[in-house]
């Protein structure tokens, strides 16, 4: 079979203190900043997951957008093939030049190996796998913007060739307090509540 | 002593992120690894950084750690026989 349409089945946008699950306001609060607003998220799902605390922002930022939608499907005893496909601009630059501050004196030469371990974007792609105790494909890409036609193509590729019985794909940026995400779980099953819709018309609403 | 135990106990909350830990849900002879507070190999390594840091004390094999890192007990012996800062 060929992927020639997007099949989503549900996706969630992360940006501006609100979290927007298949087109539903499911969390908002007052502007504050990312590390608040990630902590009031995680407290507000009920996540469980003490690790999330020791994420960095990146990592953090794919983990509650994923954590919302893998949770109903990988809470199930069945073992699933979710391919991960994520993308964003800024790589892990944030915690870069944060890890760099550390070592930039060497009268004071400190490196954090917990910062340290953050320095390279894909990371985010391990802490949702081991979350959800995926053994699947990962990438991560760096654009210089949202590029739905490559996140489109390479999930169907994923999906064409039998690597993968869903994806969750999407963009996960985040530098210097300023963030957004935007993941999508595409698979190749028809969902008739988005069937006019593609990667990019739910990016830009 | 006790007062050492109390600053290790609000470093390790506040270095390694322990979110939901407070002082008093530390004992002094609880494990600090596996079934006590549950911290991992990089937590491990964030410890010997706060030696290095914050009590001036470099350990040269890692594997000293295991015995160094048993609880907060065991640490403040260690640092107090052995600071230079």
């Amino acid at each position: 079979m060929t992927q020639n349409k997007t099949n989503i089945q549900s996706y969630i946008k992360i940006e501006n203190n609100e979290i927007v699950l298949n087109g539903t306001s499911v969390f908002k609060i007052e502007p504050t900043d990312f590390a608040d607003f990630a902590k009031q998220a995680y407290r507000n799902f009920e996540m469980q997951y003490p690790k999330f605390f020791k994420m960095d922002a990146l990592s953090k930022l794919a983990f509650l957008g994923s954590e919302l939608l893998l949770s109903p499907i990988t809470s199930t005893e069945q073992e699933n093939n979710i391919a991960l496909v994520l993308a964003n601009k800024s790589s892990s630059l944030d915690t870069d030049v944060k890890y760099q501050e550390s070592i930039s004196d060497k009268d004071n030469y400190f490196p954090s190996p917990a910062v340290f371990v953050y320095t390279l974007p894909n990371i985010c792609l391990g802490e949702i796998s081991i979350r959800h105790q995926l053994k699947s494909e990962n990438s991560f890409f760096i654009f210089d913007a949202f590029n739905s036609e490559f996140l489109f193509n390479y999930s169907g590729i994923l999906l064409n060739t039998n690597k993968a019985d869903s994806v969750l794909c999407g963009w996960v940026e985040f530098y210097n307090d300023k963030y957004k995400a935007f993941l999508c779980i595409i698979s190749k099953e028809e969902n008739e509540k988005y069937i006019n819709e593609t990667i990019n018309t739910l990016y830009n609403k | 002593m006790e007062a050492l135990k109390e600053e290790l106990k609000n470093k390790i909350i506040t270095t390694l992120n322990l979110e939901d830990i407070t002082i008093e849900d530390i004992a002094d002879n609880d494990p600090l690894f596996g079934d006590g507070l549950g911290l991992d190999s990089i937590d491990a390594l964030e410890l010997i950084v706060i030696l290095d840091k914050d009590y001036g004390i470099k350990l040269v094999d890692p594997k000293e750690g295991k015995s160094i890192f048993q609880s907060i007990e065991t640490m403040a012996a260690y640092i107090s026989a052995n600071r230079t800062k």
